[in-house]
C-alpha cells in the first residue's frame, strides 16, 4: 500500500517534471524557428540593392531605401522627444518627489502606459496632431513613438536613480553641492549605465512598432524626408507587402523583416550587456 | 525662503559669494520644476488618451447608445455598427493564448527555477527575454506564413476529424481548415505572452526563502510537491499578477492578430474561422474609414478595448505592488 503511494507520487512528479522540460524546450525550440525563418526567407533578400533603391511597385525591382531612411528618422525623433522628458520624470521621482503622492500615483500610471496597447496611442495622436493638420505626417509618428520610449524610460530612470545609495547623495551635499549638482554630477553619473540600458530598451521597443505609426506617418512609396508629410517605414512596408498577392513584394517583407529583428536583438544584446558590466563593476 | 542675511551667512561659512549662493538656489528651483513638469506630463498623456477617446467616440455613443455593446452588425455602407463580434474575438483569442500560456509559461518557470542546471540559467533567461524583444510584426509576418499554412495542413485536419463524433467539442472545431482564424491568432498571442508571464513567474519564485523549501524537501517531498505546495502558495498573489499582465499584452495586442485573424466581423461557434478582435478592427480600417460614424465608430471600440486593458493592469499592477510591500515589510 505505502510502496503504491510512493510510486504514484514519483509517477505524478516524473511526469510533471518532464512537462516541464519540455515547455521550457519548446520555447528555445519556437524562437529557434522564429529567426531560423527570418535568416532563411530575408538573407537571401539582402543585396546592394535593399540600400540602395526605394520600395518598388509590384513586379519591378526596387529595394527598401526609404523605408530604412524613414525607420531612422522616425526612431530618432521618437527617442529624442521621448528620452529627456522620461529621464525628468524619472528624477523627479527619485531625487525630489521621492513619497511624494505624485509620484506613486505617477508610477502607477507610468505602468498602466508601459503596458497599454499602443494602437491607443496612435488613435491619440491621430486625434491631437493629424486631425488639425489635415494630413499624415512623421512628425505625428515621431511623437507616437515618444510616447511609447516614456515610460520605458521614466520606468529604468528612476529605479536606477533610486539604486544610487545616500551616502553618496550627503557626501556631496557636505561639501556645500547644491541639490541640482548632486543630481547632475553625483546621482546621473553613477546611474549612468543602467540609463543608457534603459534608453536602449526603449528604442528597441520602438524600432518594430507598427500599431501606432498606421494612421500617424502612414506610409511613403517614394524617398522622403520631409517631417510634414508621410514617411516611409519598416514596419509598415512589412505590413503592407506581407499582405500583398505578390511574390517578391512579400520577399522584401521579409528582408525587412530580418533588417528589423537584427536591430532589435543588437540593441537588446547591447543594453544586457552594459548592465551585465555595471553589476560586475559594483 | 531665506531671508538675505542668512544668505550672506551661509555664503560666508562656504567662503562663496552671495550671488552664487543664489544662482545655486535658483538652479535648484529649475531643475526641480522642469522634472516636477515631466512627471505631470505622464499624467496629461494618460489623461489625454483617454480624453480623446471619450471626445472621438462620443458621436456613436449618441447615435447608438449601450446597443453598440450587443450588436452584431459591421455595415459601413448603411452605417450599422456593433461591438460584439470584435469583443468576442479580442475576449476568446486572449483566452486561448491564457489556456496555453499559462501552463506553459509556469512550465518553464519551474525549470528555470528547480531543474536547471546553473549553467543552463542565463542561456535560458536570456532567450525567453529574447523572445519578449521580438516586435509584434515579426510575430505576424511568421504566423501568416509559417504557422498559419502548418496549421491548416497538419493540425486543423486532425482536430476536425478528431472531434467531429464528440458533441459540443464538434462545433467548436468545425468547418473548413481556413489556416488563418480565432485559434491561429490566439496561438501566437500564447507564444507572445510566454516571456511576459515567465519572467514575472520566475522572478517571483526566486523570493522564496530557501529554508521553506528545503524544509519541505527534507520532509521527503517531490519537486512537484514542493512547487505545489511551498512555492506556488507563497508566490500566488505574484503568479496572478503576472497573468493579468501577460493577459493585458494579449488583449491589446494589435499587428501580430491582424495578420492571422482574417478581419472577418461575426461570431463563428467554431475556433478555426476566421474572426477578428478590437484591436485589428481598428488597425485594417481606421485609416480607410470614411463618414463620422465609421471613424467615431473605431474610436467607440478602442475606448471599450482601453477601459477592458485598464481594469486588468490596474489589477496585475496591484497585486505585484501589494507582494512588493508585502516582502518589504
Amino acid at each position: 500500500m505505502d510502496k503504491l503511494i510512493y510510486r504514484r507520487r514519483h509517477a505524478v512528479n516524473g511526469v510533471i517534471m518532464v512537462l516541464a522540460w519540455a515547455a521550457a524546450i519548446s520555447g528555445l525550440v519556437i524562437l529557434a524557428l522564429i529567426l531560423g525563418t527570418l535568416v532563411y526567407e530575408g538573407f537571401s533578400g539582402i543585396s546592394l540593392k535593399v540600400f540602395t533603391q526605394m520600395t518598388p511597385a509590384p513586379g519591378s525591382d526596387g529595394g527598401l531605401l526609404n523605408a530604412i531612411v524613414g525607420s531612422l528618422l522616425l526612431t530618432g525623433l521618437g527617442t529624442a522627444i521621448g528620452t529627456p522628458i522620461g529621464i525628468l520624470a524619472g528624477t523627479y521621482m527619485a531625487e525630489f518627489g521621492r513619497n511624494t503622492k505624485l509620484t506613486q500615483v505617477v508610477r502607477f500610471i507610468n505602468d498602466i502606459l508601459l503596458s497599454a496597447p499602443s494602437i491607443l496611442i496612435g488613435l491619440f495622436v491621430y486625434d491631437v496632431m493629424v486631425l488639425p493638420m489635415h494630413h499624415f505626417s512623421a512628425w505625428a509618428g515621431g511623437v507616437a513613438l515618444a510616447l511609447l520610449v516614456l515610460p520605458v524610460v521614466v520606468r529604468t530612470t528612476e529605479n536606477m536613480l533610486l539604486l544610487v545609495p545616500d551616502s553618496l547623495r550627503e557626501a556631496a551635499s557636505a561639501i556645500g553641492s547644491p541639490r541640482w549638482i548632486v543630481i547632475m554630477r553625483v546621482a546621473y553619473r553613477a546611474a549612468r549605465t543602467g540609463m543608457i540600458t534603459g534608453v536602449l530598451l526603449a528604442v528597441a521597443r520602438i524600432t518594430g512598432e507598427t500599431a501606432p505609426l498606421l494612421f500617424t506617418a502612414f506610409n511613403e512609396q517614394f524617398m522622403s524626408t520631409n517631417m510634414n508629410g508621410p514617411m516611409a517605414n519598416l514596419p509598415m512596408v512589412i505590413f503592407q507587402f506581407a499582405n500583398s498577392p505578390y511574390a517578391d513584394w512579400q520577399k522584401l517583407a521579409w528582408t525587412a523583416a530580418l533588417l528589423i529583428t537584427m536591430a532589435v536583438l543588437a540593441l537588446n544584446i547591447g543594453a544586457r550587456t552594459l548592465s551585465a558590466s555595471r553589476s560586475r563593476e559594483s | 525662503m531665506n531671508t538675505n542675511a542668512q544668505v550672506a551667512q551661509y555664503a560666508s561659512f562656504a567662503e562663496i559669494s552671495p550671488a552664487a549662493l543664489r544662482r545655486h538656489g535658483a538652479w535648484d528651483a529649475v531643475l526641480r520644476n522642469a522634472t516636477r513638469s515631466a512627471a505631470l506630463t505622464v499624467l496629461i498623456v494618460l489623461g489625454g488618451v483617454i480624453v480623446a477617446l471619450v471626445n472621438g467616440s462620443l458621436p456613436a455613443l449618441r447615435h447608438y447608445g449601450l446597443g453598440f455593446l450587443t450588436s452584431t452588425a459591421w455595415n459601413p455602407v448603411t452605417e450599422k455598427f456593433g461591438a460584439l463580434p470584435a469583443v468576442y474575438g479580442t475576449v476568446v483569442t486572449s483566452l486561448i493564448a491564457m489556456l496555453i500560456g499559462i501552463p506553459v509559461s509556469l512550465g518553464v518557470a519551474i525549470f528555470i527555477t528547480e531543474l536547471c542546471p546553473v549553467w543552463l540559467k542565463r542561456p535560458i533567461g536570456t532567450a525567453i527575454e529574447l523572445l519578449a524583444g521580438i516586435p509584434s510584426i515579426i510575430y505576424g509576418i511568421w504566423g501568416l506564413f509559417v504557422l498559419a499554412p502548418f496549421l491548416q495542413r497538419d493540425v486543423q485536419p486532425l482536430l476536425i476529424s478528431a472531434f467531429a463524433p464528440v458533441p459540443l467539442l464538434s462545433h467548436l472545431f468545425a468547418g473548413p481548415p481556413y489556416g488563418i482564424g480565432v485559434l491561429t491568432a490566439g496561438i501566437i498571442l500564447s507564444i507572445m505572452v510566454l516571456p511576459y508571464i515567465t519572467s514575472v513567474t520566475r522572478d517571483v519564485f526566486e523570493t522564496v526563502p530557501a529554508v521553506l523549501k528545503e524544509s519541505a524537501y527534507g520532509l521527503g517531498c517531490t519537486t512537484w510537491e514542493v512547487v505545489r505546495n511551498v512555492v506556488l502558495p507563497y508566490t500566488r498573489v505574484g503568479v496572478i499578477g503576472g497573468i493579468m499582465l501577460g493577459l493585458g499584452r494579449a488583449l491589446g495586442e494589435t499587428m501580430a492578430v491582424t495578420f492571422v485573424i482574417g478581419n472577418a466581423h461575426k461570431i463563428a461557434s467554431s475556433i478555426l474561422a476566421p474572426g477578428t478582435t478590437i484591436s485589428a478592427t481598428i488597425a485594417n480600417e481606421f485609416s480607410e474609414a470614411e463618414g463620422d460614424l465609421y471613424t467615431s465608430s473605431l474610436i467607440l471600440l478602442g475606448l471599450i478595448l482601453f477601459v477592458i486593458t485598464f481594469i486588468v493592469l490596474a489589477a496585475a499592477r496591484y497585486l505585484l505592488l501589494r507582494l512588493e510591500t508585502q516582502a518589504k515589510a
